[in-house]
């Protein structure tokens, strides 16, 4: 058991863990960190990890970068509830939650269509932030999302 | 109460207060509205920026205009335009506000008149944008109301399609700050969302829904009518049945209160049988005059000229 813990909790010199994610959602995570196939370091990925508060949890941990403020919203907004941890020398240099920002803008596309945001304007979208559940609310066209919120994200 | 250069684009960005500052305005300018001309807006120019056909609206900001003495720029048909050229709505409107004192825009997007009032230098009037809002037509609503019923302690049933009617969910919204008894009637497939109708009874309205027209017809001031559009049923036998079921006859006059009346945005397909016309309750003509003063009124407002 403890050889287990150790593997999964293997710490890193430089870089960042992403822990608590909501459970299913740390692929969306590396997605919104733009890794997709090829990545020149190492980075870790463990889901549905037994969780005393949470039940399951995900984690994600890449090493040799700390995330931007963008990155830590669009995160928010799938799992508002995922911490995040800077390592530097294998000390954890600050740990904080992500926090959900009152707005986003030029983050997430609009499910309608027809909205002015969906078009050649020159207009970025933006959207109201509600908590508990998130909603995000098109401040053109006033239509939520609420659902999937991952695959609505630029 | 702070108007001047400010944008209309839905209804949510006004309290009671101020319906009720633009209300009394109309008031004040409905005898010019029946004939007449002023030089109020002397001088002045609004500019129409209709991307979707229209009748009612552009024609009666037209007359608005000229009644107060200002003058009207239109942008005519979209073959003439720029439009054609794909120029977007953003450098129109810039270029367009160089042009005048304030823009009736009516665009197809939802969110079009926000966004144009990002871009505009003169305050932006929206004349419908999409599915979203129409908020000239919900305070000539209220003005109709207002005038011909009461808007203290209203009865009203709102009939037809309370899924996607911009209309009705801008009205309902207004009614619900003067703690209106609404009755949504509809057949279930067009029935009013759950959120709109949660957030009516949270600011005060009384909410009851029925599929059922006949049986609250004795028990309203205002029959609001609205038209349900044919698209919105796959099936035509389907829409055929629904459509006998939410059109008002004379008959169904009888037992009616004798000060109810009956609106209508207009323009009516089947809802409103034309007996219906003489008789003493019907107002949908007047409701559609009344968008005149309600434009007036509105056009001194953003213009700041005092009445």
């Amino acid at each position: 058991m403890s050889a287990e813990k150790e593997l999964r909790v293997r710490p890193i010199r430089d870089g960042t863990v992403i822990d608590r994610i909501l459970a299913g959602q740390a692929m969306n995570v590396l997605k919104i960190l733009g890794i997709k196939g090829a990545y020149s370091d190492v980075v870790t990925m463990a889901m549905n990890v037994p969780s005393k508060e949470l039940g399951q949890k995900d984690i994600v941990k890449i090493e040799n970068r700390e995330l931007e403020e963008k990155e830590l919203d669009k995160i928010s907004l799938i799992s508002p509830g995922a911490t995040i941890n800077i390592i530097r020398d294998f000390e954890v240099a600050d740990k904080y939650q992500v926090e959900l920002p009152e707005m986003v803008e030029g983050m997430v596309k609009c499910i309608n269509p027809n909205c002015i945001s969906n078009t050649k304007e020159p207009v970025i979208s933006k959207f109201e932030v509600k908590k508990d559940p998130v909603q995000l609310r098109c401040i053109y066209c006033e239509n939520i999302i609420m659902e999937n919120i991952a695959e609505h994200l630029l | 109460m702070r108007f001047e250069r400010r944008h209309i684009i839905s209804m949510k960005d006004f309290t009671r207060d101020e319906m009720d500052y633009i209300l009394d305005r109309a008031t004040k300018l409905e005898p010019l509205a029946r004939g007449g001309r002023s030089d109020l807006l002397a001088g002045k120019i609004l500019a129409l920026l209709f991307y979707e056909p229209s009748t009612r609206t552009r024609m009666s900001f037209e007359t608005a205009m000229l009644r107060l003495g200002g003058g009207v720029l239109n942008l005519g048909s979209k073959e003439a335009t720029s439009i054609v050229k794909g120029e977007t709505l953003a450098d129109m409107i810039r270029v367009v506000s160089t042009y005048s004192d304030a823009i009736v825009q009516r665009h197809p997007s939802e969110g079009s008149a926000l966004m144009a009032a990002e871009f505009s230098s003169v305050p932006i009037i929206n004349g419908g944008d999409g599915a979203g809002h129409h908020p000239t037509q919900t305070l000539l609503d209220l003005y109709t109301i207002r005038k011909e019923s009461h808007l203290d302690n209203l009865d009203i049933a709102i009939v037809g399609d309370l899924k996607y009617g911009r209309t009705v969910h801008s009205l309902t919204y207004a009614l619900s700050l003067y703690g209106a008894n609404i009755t949504l009637v509809s057949p279930p497939q067009l029935k009013m969302p759950d959120q709109i109708k949660a957030d009516l009874k949270a600011r005060g309205a009384r909410v009851r829904e029925t599929e059922n027209l006949e049986e609250i017809l004795d028990s309203i001031d205002v029959l609001y009518m609205t038209r349900i559009q044919k698209e919105r049923f796959p099936d035509p036998t389907e829409y055929k049945k629904m459509a006998g079921a939410y059109k008002i006859t004379i008959e169904h006059l009888e037992n009616v209160r004798d000060s109810m009346i009956i609106m209508h945005p207009l323009p009516r397909v089947y809802e409103i049988d034309s007996s219906v016309d003489t008789s003493s309750h019907a107002r949908y003509f007047e409701q559609s005059f009344y968008g005149v003063p309600i434009r007036m009124a509105l056009l001194t407002i953003v213009m700041g000229v005092e009445v």
